[in-house]
């Protein structure tokens, strides 16, 4: 398993706002971490990349204690809000994390090709667009070829033929033997994914895969199907 | 610590300014432009704007990279930068060291102007050498950074930040002996003076641009200069954090 998160809890400003997560990711697995906003997805994220206080539980990435110095080259981690320099231009944001992570130019290049931002090198990251600056925090994150890969609503604000064609990028990560975490609200990108962790309120509802889902709510609609296992806990209260 | 990680930062840090030609111009222009008018409203006094604009030539860069740096620091913590390089192989030096080379760079050139300006244009007198004052404008600088680095963990906004100037930094340059001689002043004050760093960044830049003697008492007010900036460094480098709430 990539990822190995037992009875994780959480407390943000006094509150508890993960009440004893566990979960599984498997390796080479796209997973989607789905779930309304404000449920825990970019604090379950965070938990697992290691930047988050936590108050109980374990959380295993890789093998190791997540947080572990030695997987800060094997992790890669995009924020939802693109954190890049804006000040800088693409190419120089890309050239500094990837002396960081010590990678070279021909890597650099490469990335900016498969996010589709070979045009926007010279162009200062404060002045692109919300979706370009997304991918250059994505590519960013691409540099070091991480194991695994945790995004926070990486496809938010992209036009549908980009966001294909991210999809497409991450199923080939995943082929190439990648683990790939990715969150998202919206319910119709569900269907690209391998697994599924579904999350409200704090709480993992459900971890099933698409087609599972759509089997035992009896729902094709993946949204339709999310309602139903809501509903369904709801009851079960 | 890395080399390469360290050296990356900085010309990171050097690569963000470079595209803010106005904050470049201004960093350079401003220090001596006040010079300018310092010389003019102390106009026909001249042992007067010796005694102020002479050490003053080596503590703007205390002050301007006290601001700069919290500024910086502050943005890269709002922006998320902050927490993407916590997250890759980075070490916290790195990141204070980068800030600490690309910041020193450009307080030796703001030194630099101000020096020329001051000890050329001015004639403002250096017994001991104008390249002195500079070195020790950049020591300054580096403190001034060091300080700045350390307190902007305690600002949420720019408008906190940029009050801790007024706070942190008018009190010091007014305890220091710039202004009024140190013994002038109230006891609990001139007691105080001794533990504030701006007073021995003061007193070396006093000696450097007086007749008397250099002496020993300049190497220990660079010594405490410098310790204060590591220990403003150390204590900046607990306020980076891995892991936040």
């Amino acid at each position: 398993m990539a990822v190995q998160v037992e009875d994780l809890r959480v407390v943000r400003g006094g509150n508890e706002v993960l009440h004893g997560v566990s979960l599984a990711v498997a390796d080479g697995s796209v997973t989607g971490l789905l779930g309304p906003s404000g449920c825990g997805k970019s604090t379950l994220m965070r938990s697992i990349v290691g930047v988050q206080i936590v108050e109980g539980g374990t959380v295993t990435v890789l093998g190791l204690p997540a947080g572990s110095a030695s997987l800060r080259r094997r992790i890669g981690y995009v924020t939802q809000a693109p954190s890049v320099y804006g000040d800088l231009t693409v190419l120089e944001n890309l050239r500094y994390f990837a002396r960081v992570v010590g990678v070279g130019r021909d890597r650099v290049a490469e990335v900016l090709d498969s996010v589709g931002l070979s045009q926007f090198t010279s162009r200062l990251t404060s002045s692109l667009s919300g979706g370009e600056r997304a991918r250059v925090s994505l590519a960013s994150a691409l540099l070091g070829r991480p194991q695994l890969l945790v995004l926070d609503e990486p496809t938010v604000g992209l036009d549908p033929v980009l966001r294909t064609e991210l999809w497409r990028m991450f199923h080939s990560l995943a082929h190439d033997g990648t683990t790939l975490l990715i969150s998202s609200h919206v319910m119709d990108e569900a269907a690209e994914c391998d697994d599924l962790l579904l999350m409200r309120d704090g709480a993992l509802l459900e971890q099933t895969t698409p087609d599972a889902l759509r089997r035992s709510t009896g729902q094709d609609d993946l949204s339709k199907a999310f309602l139903a296992v809501i509903e369904a806990a709801e009851r079960s209260r | 610590m890395s080399a390469r990680v360290t050296l990356a930062t900085a010309q990171r840090v050097l690569w963000q300014i470079r595209h803010d030609p106005r904050t470049i111009a201004l960093l350079l222009a401003v220090p001596a432009l006040l010079l300018v008018l310092l010389r003019y409203v102390f106009d026909g006094r001249e042992a007067v704007f010796q005694s102020i604009g002479a050490p003053l030539c080596g503590l703007f860069p205390f002050i301007v990279m006290f601001l700069v740096t919290s500024i910086t620091m502050l943005r890269e913590r709002t922006t998320g930068t902050l927490e993407r390089l916590m997250t890759l192989p980075l070490a916290k030096l790195d990141l204070l060291g980068g800030y600490a080379i690309a910041f020193g760079l450009l307080a030796a050139a703001q030194a630099v102007v101000v020096c020329i300006v001051g000890f050329v244009f001015l004639g403002l007198d250096a017994p001991h050498g104008a390249w002195l004052v500079a070195v020790l404008a950049v020591f300054n600088a580096l403190l001034g950074m060091a300080l700045g680095l350390f307190v902007s963990a305690f600002a949420q906004t720019e408008f906190q930040a940029v009050q801790f100037m007024p706070a942190l930094i008018f009190p010091q340059l007014l305890l220091c002996g710039l202004f009024v001689a140190r013994d002038d002043m109230a006891s609990v004050l001139y007691a105080i003076s001794w533990a504030l760093p701006l007073t021995y960044a003061y007193d070396a830049l006093a000696r450097a641009t007086s007749l008397a003697p250099l002496g020993a008492r300049l190497v220990l007010d660079v010594l405490v200069v410098v310790g204060c900036t590591l220990g403003a460094l150390a204590l900046g480098a607990l306020t980076l954090r891995r892991r936040t709430a």
